[in-house]
């Protein structure tokens, strides 16, 4: 059964929150990555990983760089989800 | 019927070192578990290419003060191929590794390994063999390029005839390619004759008799300048990045996407390593070391946690003061742990090296 955007925004927290020890509730929406989560392009791959195996997607090398903010990788993962 | 060819057998004591004393800080020797040697090897299927222009010594000697009767009394060539401007070694050993395989009868999913002898590949990083590999359809092979000119093709067989017999893989697809147009100075009268293009491939694999001779192979350093590059790429350097040259070049310097390396470093390398442990029939338990390709302190860090690396296993921290030597990097690492006592002589080392290609591989070893 697909998650709802908010399942999966709570998920991703968790998932950053274990990469970087940030709250989950900071991790919201309209938050950027690297400007507002202060998280770099490795660890960013690191939670693209980990984002792939716990929401069963895949995303390519070439789309985390679309992925500015909070709001793209929810989206991406909501409209990829199996 | 075929010859009886004969190999080597190792005399009484051959290969055989008496052991001095235990260096301090050495551990308990644990039985690595490998492939049961010695089987035979043969060259099943041999394939050619030969680009399709044909150059007469007319073209030649437009450019050099000779003619079509002295070359061809000095060297007997009369024509020569040279491959189209576009087209490279990958591009021509594709054909020939096709014939190769479909004479020895073998799929792309039975080559375990991929060496191809070339010095005209014009990329220092990386290698061609895996470009070539991955054309063919061959899964994730062992592939790399060896330099040893014009003796590559029979090293590479030597190298592959090894690798069969010793039960490393079963078949080995075996290229010596040249694209020597592009390194030939056709003003040169020395040599703008001699050289052409061209690609010839070999699948070496298991045989129930043998079928590759020893080799007898050797060097002479000292007289590395009689055939040689003119110049090193790097006497090019200030010509090329010289801002005031309209036509200049930049200089190809080695460039990196790192987000995407890092991927593939952490996350497809943890399970490789695993296996080799797995592999020499030990676990991650028994490790005295972990001694990773000094890439990035992040990858191996990662990687650890990927793995689940005991936290009683020491890790190769080199980095930190010697930066990424690339080939370098593991055994100046390693030598680093012994010598600081951080890892014991005698002791099991995991290590992996990854990189451009992409490439990589990893092994257990005993520590010296």
């Amino acid at each position: 059964m697909a998650l709802s955007e908010q399942e999966i925004l709570e998920g991703l927290a968790e998932i950053v929150n274990e990469e970087t020890g940030l709250e989950p509730e900071e991790v919201q929406m309209d938050k950027s990555f690297t400007e507002d989560l202060d998280i770099d392009s490795l660890s960013m791959m690191t939670i693209v990983v980990n984002a792939e195996d716990k929401f069963g997607v895949r995303i390519p090398d070439d789309e985390v760089k679309n992925l500015t903010h909070v709001r793209d990788a929810v989206t991406y993962i909501a409209s990829n989800q199996g | 019927m075929t010859d009886d060819l004969s190999t080597p057998t190792a005399p009484d004591g051959a290969g055989t070192v008496t052991p001095g004393p235990a260096p301090a800080g050495s551990t308990e020797r644990k039985e690595l578990t490998v492939p049961q040697g010695m089987r035979h090897a043969r060259i099943h299927g041999l394939g050619g290419y030969r680009p399709e222009r044909v150059v007469t010594n007319e073209e030649i000697v437009q450019f050099i003060d000779s003619s079509d009767e002295w070359i061809q009394q000095r060297s007997g060539i009369v024509t020569r191929r040279f491959a189209r401007e576009d087209e490279t070694v990958i591009d021509m050993s594709e054909p020939a590794a096709r014939q190769a395989m479909a004479q020895a009868g073998v799929s792309p999913e039975q080559i375990g390994v991929v060496i191809m002898a070339t010095v005209s590949h014009p990329y220092q990083t990386p290698a061609a063999a895996p470009m070539l590999a991955h054309r063919l359809g061959i899964p994730n092979p062992a592939a790399f390029d060896i330099s040893a000119a014009c003796a590559g093709y029979c090293h590479a067989i030597s190298l592959a005839n090894d690798m069969v017999r010793a039960g490393t893989t079963d078949y080995v697809l075996v290229l010596g390619v040249e694209k020597l147009s592009d390194f030939t100075d056709k003003y040169d009268r020395g040599s703008a004759f001699i050289f052409g293009d061209g690609a010839g491939a070999a699948v070496v694999g298991v045989s129930d008799y043998p079928g590759i001779g020893p080799t007898l192979w050797g060097s002479l350093g000292d007289k590395a300048d009689v055939i040689t590059q003119r110049e090193a790429w790097t006497d090019l350097r200030p010509q090329m990045e010289d801002p005031g040259r309209e036509d200049g070049i930049p200089w190809p310097s080695f460039v990196m996407q790192g987000q995407a390396v890092f991927r593939w470093a952490v996350f497809s390398m943890a399970p490789v390593a695993v296996e080799a442990v797995r592999a020499a029939g030990l676990t991650p338990d028994d490790l005295d070391a972990f001694v990773p390709h000094q890439a990035n302190m992040r990858i191996t860090d990662a990687m650890i946690k990927a793995l689940g690396l005991p936290e009683h296993v020491p890790v190769a921290r080199d980095i930190a003061e010697t930066g990424n030597t690339s080939a370098a990097s593991i055994p100046l690492a390693m030598s680093r742990m012994l010598d600081e006592g951080e890892a014991p002589h005698g002791g099991v080392a995991l290590q992996i090296g990854f990189g451009a290609g992409l490439v990589y591989a990893a092994q257990v070893v005993l520590m010296p």
